[in-house]
């Protein structure tokens, strides 16, 4: 690492960042403003802007007519370099960048899969080049051909049953964040002496382990040199440290697109970039080099390229993430381990997007929530969530911590230290499955074929709860076994076949890795097990005598009602099956964790799922991450969000997430027709002195 | 001491300052035209709930109810003003902030026995939220069956002792959207002194289907919801009736 302070530092308070190692928070910690502000100071779309933004609604109202997609590449195979520059006006944009050689032209990123490349491209009416496709078959290697040959017959059931769904098994499992901001802080130069230093600091015992980090380090340092290549190809030198605002974030942005165009990942997430951006912007303001106007004008454009990721997906695809999503997750917020909100100006302009863009669910806003925020931006956020349902929010004070002041959200709720901790993303297990597989000893009830153990099933006509729970807890055990060794494949084979370079040669060498599970139909699990304690719940079978229906007779106490009874079930649940997943071995020594948070997937998973004992029919959605089940919390949203933050985090550290739709008339009075803080005496006051 | 509560809901965002937990009363003498709770009339049914039983259950949710409180609606809670009382009493004991959402209909300042309880229960009441339906006695008679007189009463009752008000008002079309009467009641409001907020609603029909759960028949019929424009309309013209009052007192003194 450089000791000596670059000239594009000046301004800033140095310490460790500038003269020992990589090291942004402390950057951040020494350097930023917190602002305590109201929202009066932003300013609104340039005329830029607004032009750009126009032509993106042009372009997006031409895909959705095209069926989706406007254009793929079939031919060249994505790279950090693969592409020259594409813009949408090259004299308008601020900060520039696109994944191929044009806006919406979506390329192709055939190393999760070739077959899923092929099968997206076709079902858009595209078809990939067939040298691409000899390539990737004959000479190749993908990582799904590498999971399917390691998979054992019991994982390919388990998978197409979809007891254990949503593997990442064919397509690029994303969430892991690379700590883009250090591209702008310190240039290509410096971080790739750091990374030389990594190297030659490694050890020479010849371990496999050993052999697998020499080998990824060196693939990180051909990367940086490549994303040096990615900025010239758009006509800047990366080499050296950002040294105004419009570079900082530029240089970010490169580093981000490094990723994109490298990795067709679940979740793109980017990070924690708006206070680290600030501290350039500031020095911008004071400076006098840049306007407000400006630096809004700088951060329009950086989101709505945020906006503008997108990757080539089948329509199977999109209907388990119901939609396109990219998960370009940004946290914004929090407060720092010394108690002071990490707020700025750059957190309102960056929510602010909102209303200079219109709404959108890309970038994915999370406000990294504190009681101790300032005021005036909580009453920001309030308006803008109430403006454009688009913020989602998460408990800094919780995840504060674990993961320190310097962490961001990759997707929607994993929190991991940036640059030091990534994850091995691994789908859901889907529990309210597991039990029906318990009471039926292992038989899937849908496909009515043996994929669990052949354990005993339940017999009589009415479900025994200690008989059930029993039963339960075995099937389980055989879930976390088989769930978890599974994800050592998929993870083996990515990091073989599909090696995340860029966004793993902007981390620290020695990171944390979290062996992330998760868990679908919580609430459908603690119901069923419930209506089997407190009512009762009779089988009914079908000719073969699998049970595939249920009819409950009496009350039960229901999960989302702040009911100990039932609220215990779920917590008991999610603690056993965590604990199950901490006995096995996994991948690269990964930290086992666990989250509740299918946001989506729940509806695709209830499909796949029969009728279950509290009286869900087969083929209804589970309800979405750790909700109560829909139409079930019947005591207001206070009461159902008290059952969920039961649930303990320390058991499923990953996240957990709850989805919460209200009407904006339900959240207050309008102020219009209600007038608060009225004061007679101050109204006869006031027509006093009007001389009325 | 025991109560009959029809429900409590936990995220109460429109029954006082702050998200409260509002606590309905079972029960009302009232049979407003447009009530949208009929649900809560029956007097003597309901859920059995004890004063601690419902502090408990406030207590599971306070982190989220720091800057609310309680709230206690119905049904007319005042009904089992003995049992608001405890509540309130012992919700001050915990500095929790006490709301009280009523009709007023149960106030009689002629009746010394009824006179001391509602003072009683005002040393521990920090806000009251008060429904005029209607400033006009003869036409509140048709709207509720009861005439307003002890309902304005009261809220005078309010000003002497120095409780807060909000006072709420429904805006019902061809019933309570008549010019003068919004006046004459803002007219009455200016004389209040201790009223800090005013809540005028647009009538809406979203309680017509509770009417035909419990196979009651809906009396407003097709009476079509309110306009917010003219919740608009009606608020400014009892804003000025306030107005109004407050110049005509500096002219008297």
């Amino acid at each position: 690492m450089e000791k000596e302070f670059c000239e594009e530092w000046e301004g800033f308070v140095p310490g460790r960042w500038s003269n020992t190692s990589v090291n942004v928070r402390d950057f951040i910690q020494k350097n930023f403003t917190p602002y305590d502000g109201d929202d009066s100071f932003l300013a609104g779309p340039t005329e830029a802007t607004k032009k750009l933004w126009s032509m993106v609604m042009d372009l997006s109202e031409k895909e959705l007519e095209a069926g989706g997609v406007l254009d793929m590449d079939t031919k060249i195979v994505s790279t950090i370099t693969s592409h020259g520059a594409g813009y949408l006006d090259k004299d308008l944009e601020q900060i520039v960048g696109f994944q191929t050689d044009k806006p919406f032209k979506r390329s192709l990123q055939p190393f999760g899969g070739i077959r899923m490349a092929q099968n997206a491209c076709k079902q858009n009416g595209y078809e990939v080049d067939q040298d691409v496709v000899d390539i990737f078959t004959k000479y190749r290697k993908t990582h799904n051909q590498g999971v399917f040959d390691a998979y054992t017959p019991e994982m390919k059931l388990a998978r197409h049953s979809a007891i254990i769904t949503g593997l990442p098994d064919a397509y690029g499992r994303g969430r892991i964040i690379g700590d883009y901001r250090r591209v702008a802080l310190y240039g290509i130069d410096l971080l790739i002496e750091d990374k030389q230093q990594q190297i030659d600091t490694s050890l020479v015992r010849m371990t496999s382990k050993n052999i697998r980090l020499r080998e990824e380090l060196a693939e990180q340092l051909r990367a940086l040199e490549d994303l040096r290549e990615l900025g010239k190809i758009y006509g800047y030198d990366i080499s050296k440290p950002a040294k105004n605002a419009k570079e900082a974030i530029q240089w970010l942005y490169f580093g981000y697109l490094a990723a994109v165009k490298e990795q067709n990942g679940a979740a793109m997430s980017i990070g924690r970039t708006s206070t680290f951006l600030d501290i350039y912007i500031q020095r911008d303001l004071d400076r006098g080099i840049i306007t407000e106007e400006q630096a809004q004008e700088y951060i329009d454009h950086f989101i709505m390229k945020l906006r503008l990721v997108k990757f080539a997906r089948t329509p199977e695809y999109n209907s388990l993430f119901s939609g396109d999503p990219t998960w370009v997750t940004e946290s914004i917020g929090g407060v720092s381990i010394d108690g002071v909100p990490m707020v700025t100006k750059n957190s309102f302009r960056y929510l602010h997007t909102l209303d200079n863009l219109g709404s959108a669910p890309e970038p994915n806003l999370t406000v990294l929530w504190s009681r101790k925020l300032p005021m005036n931006f909580k009453r920001y956020c309030a308006k803008m969530s109430i403006k454009s349902s688009s913020i989602q929010y998460e408990n800094d004070d919780m995840m504060r911590a674990t993961h320190g002041d310097d962490y961001a959200i990759a997707c929607c709720v994993s929190s991991m230290r940036i640059g030091k901790e990534m994850q091995f993303f691994g789908a859901r297990a889907n529990l309210a499955k597991c039990l029906l597989y318990a009471i039926n000893g292992g038989v899937d009830e849908r496909l009515k074929i043996q994929v669990g153990p052949k354990y005993r099933p339940v017999e009589g006509d009415y479900l025994d709860y200690d008989d059930v729970m029993a039963k339960y807890d075995d099937m389980m055990e055989w879930l976390a076994g088989l769930y978890v060794n599974t994800l050592n494949v998929i993870h083996y084979m990515h990091d073989k076949y599909c090696y995340e370079k860029i966004q793993m040669a902007l981390h620290d060498r020695d990171v944390k890795r979290y062996f992330a599970t998760g868990i679908a139909g919580l609430s459908v699990v603690a119901d069923s097990l419930s209506a089997i304690k407190y009512a009762k719940v009779k089988c009914i079978r079908d000719e073969d005598g699998i049970v595939t229906d249920y009819e409950i007779e009496g009350d039960f106490p229901k999960y989302g009602n702040n009911d100990d009874r039932v609220d215990k079930i779920a917590v008991d649940i999610v603690r056993s099956f965590m604990d199950k997943i901490r006995k096995h071995h996994t991948y690269r020594d990964g930290v086992p964790t666990m989250s509740i948070l299918t946001i989506t997937s729940n509806v695709v998973y209830g499909k796949k799922t029969g009728s279950t004992p509290d009286g869900r029919k087969i083929g209804v959605p589970l309800a979405p991450g750790a909700n109560p089940m829909h139409g079930r919390d019947t005591h207001g949203a206070v009461a159902s969000l008290s059952s969920v933050a039961k649930l303990p985090f320390r058991h499923a550290q990953d996240g957990i997430s709850n989805t919460f739709s209200i009407i904006p008339d339900a959240l207050g009075k309008d102020a219009q027709v209600f007038v608060g803080d009225l004061d007679i005496e101050s109204i006869a006051k006031e027509l006093n002195n009007d001389g009325v | 001491m025991e109560g009959y509560i029809h429900s409590t809901e936990s995220f109460g965002t429109v029954d006082g300052p702050g998200i409260r937990f509002v606590v309905f009363f079972q029960g009302c003498p009232m049979r407003c035209l447009y009530c949208h709770n009929p649900d809560t009339w029956d007097i003597g049914s309901g859920n059995v709930r004890t004063v601690e039983s419902i502090l408990e259950e406030y207590e599971s949710y306070k982190e989220f109810l720091k800057n609310g409180g309680i709230t206690c609606t119905g049904g007319e809670p005042l009904l089992q003003i003995d049992f608001v009382t405890e509540l309130f009493e012992k919700a001050k004991e915990r500095e929790i902030h006490t709301c009280l959402d009523t009709s007023g209909i149960t106030f009689n300042p002629n009746n010394s026995e009824i006179l001391e309880k509602f003072k009683k229960l005002m040393k521990s009441t920090d806000l009251v939220m008060l429904d005029i339906k209607h400033i006009n006695p003869t036409e509140h008679k048709k709207l509720t069956g009861h005439s307003n007189e002890n309902i304005l009463s009261f809220a005078e009752f309010l000003r002497d002792e120095g409780v807060d008000l909000w006072v709420r008002h429904v805006v019902v079309p061809g019933i309570t959207d008549k010019e003068e009467y919004l006046h004459e009641l803002g007219m009455f409001l200016g004389g209040l002194k201790n009223l800090k907020a005013l809540d005028v609603l647009p009538y809406h029909t979203m309680g017509k289907a509770k009417y035909k759960e419990l196979g009651i028949e809906y009396p407003l019929g097709d009476t079509p919801s309110a306009e917010k424009s003219l919740a608009f309309w009606a608020k400014d013209v009892i804003m000025q009736g306030l107005k109004d009052r407050l110049i005509k007192n500096r002219i008297q003194d």
